[in-house]
C-alpha cells in the first residue's frame, strides 16, 4: 500500500498530500475483513441479516449477538470489530433515549442515522482516539415509513433500498441489485436476505458462521428477530438455492 | 413598579408571585416541583375477575372544579401485560407514563427474552412513590396497578405516600367510599367466578354511581382489560343515567319506606 511508510498515516489528524486521510481508510478496511451483513428496505418493512462468524465451536450459540435493538423501533447490525459495534450501539441508544425525553416522541430513521453518523465522525478528527472499526446498518420504521441506512467509519451516512458490508459485500451488491425491493413481501425479503447470506459465504476460508435476522415490520412498527419457524424455512431455502447451484456448475 | 410578565424570569419582582423558578427552589436547595396539583384526574376502579383484572376511569382531567379536559386517558398499558390507572395530578402522571416507557424501552433492547411483569412493574412504581415522598417531592397520584402475568392475576395500589396494598378490589378518589363497598360485595371470595360480563356490568354501575354522586366524574368512562391475550383499553362510552323525578325511590332521607 502505497500510505505505508510515507509517515501519513500515522494520525488520524494528518493528511496525506493528495488529502487523504489513511487511518480511517484502515478503518474501512477492518470492516472489510468481517463477516457480511446486509439490510433490505421493502415497502412492508426493513430486514437485517448476519453472517456471524463463529470464533470457537466452546461460544454458546446466539452469544456475541451483533444485531441489536436501539429503540422499540429500531435495529442496529454492525459489521467489523464487535466491541466497537457495540459501543456505537450503546450510543445509539443514549440517542434516541435522549430524543425521547426532550421531544417526547420516538426518534426518526433520519434523526438516529444523522445523530450517531455525526458521533461517527468524532472520532477521525482527533490523533488521541482511533476512528471506529465498524460500519452500522440502521434499520427503522419512522412515520415516513421503512428507514435503512449505513454508517461508515468516516461518519458519512447514506439512506437505502438495500445494502451490504463486510467480506462478501460485492457478490451481496450484485444479489440485491437484481431484487426488486418495491414488491417484495417482506417474508420474501427475509428469504432472499438468508439465500444472500448464504451466497456469500466462503466455505473455504471461514467454517462455522451463525445466521442473524432481524426485522422491522408495518405490522407492529417494532424490531424484533424474526420468528423460529420463519427463520428456520429461510434457512432451509438457502441451504437448498446453494445446493441446486452446486449442481449446475 | 415595573410590571413584569415573564413567568420565566427569576430576577424581577413578579406580580402573581407565580415564578416557577422561585417555587420550586425553597430553602435548603430542595427542588419540589409539584406540591400544588393542578389538573386532576378523579376516580378509577379495579377488581380482580375469572379471566384477569380490570380497571375503569373516566376520561376527566380537572382544574378545580371546572371540567377542563374532557377527554384524558388516565389508563395506559405498560409492556403486553400490565395496565395502570391513575387518579391525581395529570402532569405527574404524564411524566409516571414516560418513566416507564423508558424502562421497558431499556429491559427490551436487553432482549434476553424476559419481560418485566406486574409484580415487578408495581415494585418499581412503589420504589419510585416512596423515594419521591422521602424527597419531600411526591408524585402526586394514586395508582392502581393491574396485569395477568403467567396465570397469575395481579391488583395493586400505590399512593403519592409509597403505602402499597394488593387486594381483589381498589378504588382510588371519592369511589373509596362509594364504590369500594358495592366493589367488595360482589368481588371478595368470587374472584375466580365472576364473569367478564359480570366485571363490565358492576363497574358500569360503580362508574354510574359516581356519576351520580362525585361531582368531579363524567359520563365518559374507559375500561382496560388484562388477561392471557393481553392488554385491552375500550374507547370512551357512556352508562346509561336516569334523572327523571323519584316518586318511588325509597331507602334514604327522611323516607322511612
Amino acid at each position: 500500500m502505497s500510505s505505508i511508510g510515507t509517515g501519513y498515516d500515522l494520525s488520524v489528524s494528518t493528511y496525506s498530500p493528495d488529502g487523504r486521510v489513511f487511518q480511517v481508510e484502515y478503518a474501512a478496511k477492518a470492516v472489510d475483513n468481517s463477516g457480511t451483513v446486509i439490510g433490505l428496505r421493502v415497502p412492508e418493512g426493513i430486514v437485517l441479516a448476519v453472517e456471524k462468524l463463529v470464533q470457537s465451536k466452546l461460544l454458546v450459540p446466539k452469544s456475541n449477538r451483533s444485531i441489536q435493538t436501539v429503540d422499540t423501533h429500531i435495529g442496529v447490525a454492525t459489521a467489523g470489530l464487535l466491541a466497537d459495534g457495540r459501543h456505537i450501539v450503546n450510543r445509539a441508544r443514549d440517542e434516541a433515549e435522549s430524543y425521547r425525553d426532550i421531544y417526547r416522541v420516538p426518534i426518526s430513521g433520519k434523526m438516529i442515522a444523522d445523530r450517531v453518523g455525526h458521533y461517527v465522525q468524532i472520532y477521525t478528527l482527533y490523533s488521541s482516539v482511533r476512528p471506529f472499526g465498524a460500519s452500522a446498518i440502521i434499520g427503522t420504521f419512522d412515520l415516513d415509513g421503512p428507514q435503512l441506512y449505513m454508517i461508515e467509519p468516516s461518519g458519512v451516512y447514506w439512506g437505502y433500498h438495500g445494502c451490504a458490508i463486510g467480506k462478501g459485500k460485492q457478490v451481496a451488491k450484485t444479489e440485491i441489485e437484481k431484487l426488486n425491493l418495491d414488491k417484495l413481501s417482506i417474508v420474501d425479503a427475509v428469504k432472499q436476505a438468508a439465500r444472500i447470506i448464504y451466497a456469500v459465504h466462503d466455505e473455504a476460508k471461514d467454517k462455522e458462521f451463525e445466521l442473524e435476522l432481524s426485522w422491522v415490520t408495518a405490522q407492529n412498527k417494532r424490531h424484533e428477530f424474526v420468528p423460529a419457524d420463519l427463520a428456520a424455512e429461510a434457512e432451509r431455502l438457502a441451504k437448498e438455492s446453494l445446493n441446486e447451484e452446486m449442481e449446475d456448475d | 413598579m415595573e410590571w413584569n410578565f415573564d413567568p420565566f424570569s427569576n430576577n424581577s419582582f413578579n406580580h402573581y408571585g407565580n415564578n416557577p423558578i422561585n417555587a420550586s427552589h425553597s430553602a435548603g436547595g430542595i427542588i419540589q416541583r409539584t406540591q400544588s396539583p393542578k389538573v386532576w384526574g378523579g376516580t378509577t376502579l379495579g377488581v380482580v375477575y375469572q379471566d384477569g383484572v380490570m380497571l375503569a376511569a373516566d376520561t376527566l382531567g380537572s382544574w378545580g372544579q371546572l371540567a377542563r379536559y374532557r377527554k384524558e386517558e388516565r389508563l395506559y398499558p405498560v409492556g403486553n401485560f400490565t395496565a395502570i390507572a391513575y387518579a391525581g395530578d395529570m402532569s405527574d402522571f404524564q411524566y409516571t407514563k414516560h418513566m416507564l416507557d423508558s424502562l421497558m424501552i431499556k429491559e427490551y433492547y436487553i432482549n434476553d427474552d424476559h419481560v418485566l411483569s406486574t409484580p415487578h412493574v408495581y415494585e418499581y412504581l412503589s420504589r419510585v412513590m416512596y423515594h419521591r415522598r422521602t424527597k419531600m417531592d411526591p408524585l402526586w397520584n394514586t395508582f392502581i396497578v393491574g396485569g395477568y402475568n403467567n396465570g397469575e392475576r395481579f391488583l395493586g395500589y400505590v399512593d403519592l405516600l409509597g403505602t402499597t396494598y394488593q387486594s381483589s378490589a381498589i378504588s382510588t378518589g371519592l369511589g373509596a367510599y362509594y364504590a369500594q363497598p358495592i366493589l367488595r360485595k360482589a368481588v371478595e371470595g368470587r374472584e375466580g367466578l365472576l364473569t367478564e360480563a359480570e366485571a363490565i356490568e358492576l363497574l358500569n354501575s360503580c362508574m354510574r354511581v359516581l356519576f351520580y354522586r362525585d361531582c368531579k366524574v363524567i359520563n365518559s368512562i374507559q375500561r382496560a382489560k388484562v388477561t392471557a391475550a393481553g392488554v385491552e383499553i375500550t374507547e370512551p362510552y357512556s352508562v346509561s343515567s336516569e334523572w327523571g323525578f323519584g316518586e318511588g325511590v325509597r331507602g334514604f332521607g327522611s323516607q322511612k319506606q
